[in-house]
């Protein structure tokens, strides 16, 4: 059984995000998302400074198996992206909910957030896949 | 016995199985008005002596020519043993093989040719070829543009070959993607860096260099990287691969080297035979190399330690990636690209270098020949490799059909292509051409100049 912290909140497309006090959220893929995808070899991590909608393409990762995009899980603007993933993308298998997140969003409306999933609904997304 | 690999019986027992009753029915989803019905100008079927006979007038049709016309298609020698070892069975197929790994033999064949390819050009990343040389510029525009991110315009010299430039336009036009003509200097016949100067605005992805240029001329290569580079622009590099064995190459241009290396494959042991079958080549660097379309080959060790070759970087092709891959293609010339790898095998660098020069030398020896005819002037003061652009005063088609009326291909006119070039002929001399073949070209421009 992956890990699925209480504190986050999930999309159905398996990015956790982490809500601080300042309007940003943190963005990041799930334990489940990096171990179906399995060993990272490379990530194309998004502008800084982009406007995106929830539901925007904005990140890919590149696994030993295959390419995915990651979305924006809230509509809100780029203001961080984790630069040491481009060198050392085996971070997003070997802590995906710290050293592996990818990049944080400024958010353009806070009540988007209550759409998100929480973990017990996002343990049901899981069992399903 | 026909060539089909399905039985009548196997066909009905798929179709049964996934419940559809004829062949026709699994296309049932394209709108019936995209189906052409009619297929008239497709001729009957005919037996193989009949398909001899057409192939052997057609082929005769293109005639015995003594080619002095370049312009993007070369006559060079090419050793006997090219075509006879890359019509073997083992390498006879257009394709990579759909099961890859199972031929190691085509695999190892690919790794050396993007081996070669990249010290050719002194680039990091070869990849294992795309269709030919105008495709793989427009391949190399896309990429440049996905690699830039928001930036979409492409600065492309009027000096590349035209039918490079109409067919990335054909190309990209429908992707947001602009593309800005850069003017050539009337007096080199180079780009104009005055005028380009100018034309570096925030959103250009990339600067298009041609080397040697469509003219012949060389460019000024390594002022162009820098300044191109210096305006945060990537360098796409379109060479000859021949005169690589004897100009810098593209990698080692300026401060930094182009970021992509494309071309037309065909000097390289492939025959001109009306046009085609040709191939694109395109490098690289490293840093770039996630957005670059086609197959890649690495070497590695399989689990017993054994030295193993293998596709590389799948992710990015379209059976993993689907409608989100760098391109459409997952094919290459493979058979175009074995003569290529056994002709410069054969060769050499020593024996691509004399090729190289003696065709740089033939060409200034029938520049010289020609041009001490009254009428007949060079356009450019430029450095040239094996093309030069020629001014001559008598009207341009009158001349062109009556030099071939002598068994001779006079060159390539300008005047289709270039406003101001109305009166001007590219030409070429290969190493193949004597000098005996030029003074009967000579022979006859005078004759037909000084009738003019």
């Amino acid at each position: 059984m992956s890990n699925v912290p209480q504190e986050l909140r999930y999309t159905q497309s398996h990015e956790w995000v982490l809500a601080g006090d300042d309007g940003q959220v943190t963005v990041g893929i799930t334990d489940h998302a990096q171990e179906l995808l399995g060993d990272m070899v490379f990530i194309e991590l998004p502008e800084m400074g982009a406007e995106l909608d929830a539901g925007d393409e904005c990140t890919v990762v590149e696994s030993v198996k295959a390419a995915s995009d990651v979305y924006a899980p809230v509509a809100g603007t780029v203001v961080a992206v984790n630069e040491k993933l481009v060198d050392a993308p085996e971070l997003i298998n070997e802590d995906p909910y710290g050293d592996g997140w990818m990049f944080r969003l400024q958010i353009a409306d806070p009540s988007q957030l209550d759409s998100l999933l929480d973990a017990s609904a996002y343990e049901v997304v899981e069992s399903e896949d | 016995m026909p060539f089909i690999p399905h039985t009548e019986e196997e066909t009905r027992k798929m179709l049964d199985a996934i419940g559809v009753s004829n062949i026709d029915e699994l296309f049932d989803e394209i709108p019936a008005d995209l189906i052409n019905e009619r297929l008239d100008y497709v001729p009957p079927a005919m037996d193989e002596a009949g398909i001899r006979r057409l192939c052997k007038n057609s082929a005769q049709s293109d005639g015995h020519y003594v080619n002095f016309i370049g312009a993007g298609a070369y006559e060079h020698h090419i050793p006997a043993a090219v075509w006879q070892v890359a019509t073997r069975g083992e390498f006879y197929s257009a394709y990579t093989p759909y099961q890859a790994e199972a031929s190691q033999g085509t695999l190892q064949l690919l790794y050396e040719y993007q081996t070669m390819m990249a010290s050719l050009t002194a680039m990091e990343v070869s990849n294992a070829s795309l269709y030919e040389g105008a495709s793989a510029l427009a391949e190399a525009v896309l990429m440049s543009v996905r690699a830039q991110r928001k930036k979409h315009r492409i600065l492309m010299p009027e000096t590349i070959n035209p039918a490079y430039r109409e067919t990335t336009e054909t190309i990209v036009k429908n992707q947001g993607i602009t593309i800005s003509n850069i003017d050539y200097s009337g007096d080199t016949g180079t780009i104009d860096l005055v005028q380009l100067n100018d034309q570096f605005t925030d959103d250009v992805a990339a600067l298009v260099i041609p080397q040697p240029n469509y003219f012949g001329a060389l460019e000024q290569v390594d002022e162009l990287v820098d300044l191109a580079h210096k305006q945060g622009c990537l360098v796409i590099a379109v060479v000859n691969p021949l005169s690589l064995a004897i100009l810098k190459a593209p990698g080692e241009w300026g401060e930094n080297g182009a970021d992509i290396v494309v071309g037309e494959g065909q000097p390289l042991g492939i025959p001109l035979s009306s046009g085609g079958p040709y191939f694109g080549f395109m490098c690289c660097t490293q840093k770039i190399v996630r957005q670059m379309p086609g197959r890649l080959i690495g070497r590695t060790l399989d689990a017993e330690g054994k030295q193993g070759f293998t596709l590389t970087l799948q992710a990015r092709e379209q059976h993993i990636r689907r409608s989100k891959a760098t391109s459409n293609i997952c094919t290459n010339q493979g058979l175009m690209v074995t003569a290529a790898t056994l002709y410069m095998s054969l060769m050499g660098p020593a024996g691509m270098a004399q090729a190289a020069k003696a065709s740089h030398a033939n060409t200034r020896l029938l520049v010289e020949k020609l041009t001490a005819i009254d009428g007949v002037e060079v356009v450019f003061n430029s450095p040239f490799f094996h093309e030069c652009v020629l001014r001559i005063d008598t009207p341009m088609d009158d001349l062109v059909r009556a030099i071939t009326a002598q068994g001779i291909i006079a060159g390539m006119p300008l005047g289709a292509d270039y406003e101001g070039l109305q009166d001007c002929l590219l030409v070429c001399a290969t190493e193949l051409r004597t000098e005996e073949e030029m003074n009967d070209f000579a022979l006859h421009l005078e004759r037909i100049v000084s009738k003019g």
